[in-house]
């Protein structure tokens, strides 16, 4: 069932909508599991809106074995979606940094507040982005670490190949994560793959870990496959490569590629003088789990960052 | 006056990027004014250039008192000017939430770090800032939550208000609470416009820290009293929204007194051309702030009053 989570009047004319399909068992004890899947508030990143459509998708096909809810709300930022603009149009405002937003307020605090309302009460929710247009991620689980004890055992079985425990911007204050832990829905971030783009395997691999989810939680009756068992990185296991020099990018790896310390990951070269301005190499053995996409760099771009902890070789 | 880099990189396509300070008398570190920090504050830029002009003119007279020492940064990054977009060209990040920085971090971490390392010191903070939600005040002095204390150093400006603030989420990110928390006594000047040069408010603001810095003891300046500053709490400014969506038709202007019930503005149908709604006064008082954009959004912020109080 299709529902209106938020409905405001546009300037002119025209009304924003944001809307949620809601999957759930045809007779309904009100006694059921509640999970949410979020997407689309970065209005650039993709992998989620293919996310969002599998899961439907498949739950569709074998509805008999939904035993609980499952609300899915793929286009949280629908104006930045069609623009292809990362944050809320018109207001150039990130929509992940003004959770838990405000009811009475302007077009983006009251639809952030409308949308916490609804999701209020769920059990769990997984928010899912994509990156940037700058650097890919390979499928990973992110938490800020106040609420390791209580998220991290599901952040296990999302089937991504690692767990990054570590304050970043989609799980601090303002966050749709952070806002939702708060009032009790326990709250993940996935991120993987680039924006403005699909990696449809990742996809997959994340639509499994859904489903390997929703069993655990006593929602899917249905077959599940098994699931990777991830890294867990805490900040003293990743290192960080930023350039220290600007021009193009050429790189000698592929992203998630295991490398080894003194490795070179790729060079810097000026394009007019036709020189090599620094060759980057390898700070730790580690696998490259966030490398540089988009290949113009300037001087403390971020390169690649390496999780240096134990692999499970 | 000697001119110093203060942090400096190069850019793929554009050459060397430095961020240039003035300086002005020598000795001890006396004040020092940040000036535009985002790609559209023209006025903030504009007001540092009367400034330096002035303080060139003052410091060949020997106007700056011995063993002081001002320091003028104009622009953090005038290189987003040039290129017409608000924050940091390659990535869009804004560099005043990237404070305190980082100088191993991406570029508009590394200017944070490298400003806030290079300002530290300094008795007096001073920064012309915009406001996020863009829009007019009326010129006000605006202390963080943890430089409220200085409400009388506050008021030797000479600004029409002092605005105490309440605290935001991203307040541990921005230059003036870093400032304050290494021990400068910080201060935002805002005079009211950004995207486009307001004279008037521009010389008010410039004849502000001119009369501080006289004040303080840091140069010697003749100047006009200025205003006994009204201290006005964040959280006692009433906001009035607009309650439909359409063209924005004001009726009355930032610091005017108004009267409960007296019209604000009408909201007119963007097609139809009707007035669909009238926004009144809810109380006695002056408006503070108002938006600027021709259209407004339901529920959008329109007006801050300051309450009258009635004595
Ligand atoms: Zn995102």
């Amino acid at each position: 069932m299709i529902d209106t989570v938020v409905s405001v009047e546009m300037l002119v004319e025209e009304v924003l909508r944001i809307k949620k399909n809601r999957l759930a068992p045809d007779e309904c004890t009100g006694t059921e599991k509640r999970l949410c899947l979020a997407s689309g508030s970065h209005g650039d990143e993709l992998s989620g809106q293919y996310i969002c459509y599998q899961v439907i998708r498949r739950i569709k096909e074998e509805f008999h074995n939904l035993t609980g809810i499952v609300d899915v709300y793929p286009a949280m930022n629908p104006l930045g979606l069609d623009a292809q603009t990362r944050d809320f149009p018109l207001l150039d405002v990130d929509m992940n940094t003004v959770f838990p937003g405000d009811d009475d307020g302007a077009i983006l605090e009251h639809a952030a507040s409308r949308i916490i309302k609804d999701m209020a009460g769920a059990d769990i929710c997984l928010d899912i982005h994509s990156s940037n247009s700058l650097i890919r991620e390979i499928p990973q689980v992110r938490l800020n670490d106040d609420v390791i004890e209580s998220v991290m055992p599901y952040a296990k079985i999302m089937n991504t190949e690692l767990v990054w425990i570590h304050p970043s911007t989609s799980v601090r204050p303002g966050s749709l994560a952070y806002a939702l832990n708060t009032i009790g829905v326990k709250t993940m971030v996935i991120e993987a793959g680039v924006a403005l783009r699909i990696d449809y395997d990742y996809c997959e691999q994340i639509v499994d870990g859904i489903f390997s989810l929703m069993k655990q939680m006593g929602i899917w009756a249905g077959e599940v496959k098994p699931v990777r068992q991830p890294m867990i990185a805490t900040d003293g296991d990743v290192w960080f490569v930023n350039a220290e020099s600007s021009g193009l990018f050429v790189p000698n790896i592929k992203h998630s590629m295991k490398v080894k310390k003194g490795e070179k990951i790729g060079t810097i070269v000026d394009v007019i003088t036709g020189s090599v301005e620094e060759r980057i190499y390898a700070p730790c053995d580690g696998l490259v789990f966030t490398f540089r996409e988009y290949p113009v760099i300037e001087e403390g771009a971020l390169i690649a960052r390496i999780f240096g902890g134990d692999l499970h070789e | 006056m000697n001119k110093e880099i203060i942090f400096n990189m190069s850019t793929a396509f554009r050459g060397e990027y430095a961020i240039l300070g003035y300086r002005f008398g020598h000795g001890e570190k006396a004040a020092c004014i940040i000036g535009a920090m985002r790609g559209n504050e023209f006025q903030q830029l504009y007001m540092c250039s009367q400034l330096i002009a002035k303080l060139e003119q003052l410091e060949a007279k020997g106007a700056i008192v011995a063993n002081k020492e001002i320091l003028i940064v104009p622009s953090l990054n005038y290189n987003s000017m040039n290129v017409g977009k608000k924050f940091w060209v390659a990535d869009n990040m804004d560099i005043n939430r990237s404070f305190p920085g980082n100088p191993e971090g991406p570029a508009t971490s590394r200017i944070a770090a490298a400003i806030l390392e290079r300002v530290k010191g300094y008795s007096y903070g001073i920064q012309f800032a915009s406001f996020y939600m863009g829009g007019e005040f009326i010129p006000h002095i605006r202390l963080t939550e943890e430089g409220a204390h200085n409400v009388s150093m506050a008021s030797l400006f000479g600004m029409p208000y002092i605005l105490a603030a309440s605290e935001r989420a991203f307040d541990a990110t921005t230059l003036a609470y870093n400032w304050q928390k290494q021990g400068t006594s910080a201060f935002s000047v805002y005079t009211g416009a950004t995207e486009r040069i307001d004279e008037e408010r521009a010389r008010q603001g410039v004849a502000a820290i001119l009369r501080f810095l006289t004040r303080m003891g840091i140069i010697r300046y003749n100047c006009h009293g200025g205003y006994i500053s009204s201290v006005v709490e964040e959280d006692d400014l009433l906001s009035i929204r607009a309650d439909m969506p359409g063209f924005f038709r004001k009726k009355v202007s930032t610091n005017t007194e108004v009267a409960r019930g007296q019209l604000l503005a009408e909201i007119v149908d963007s097609f139809r051309g009707d007035v669909i709604s009238r926004m009144v006064a809810p109380t006695d008082g002056i408006i503070f702030y108002q938006q600027v954009q021709p259209m407004v959004f339901q529920n959008s912020v329109a007006f801050k009053m300051i309450k009258r109080i009635h004595e």
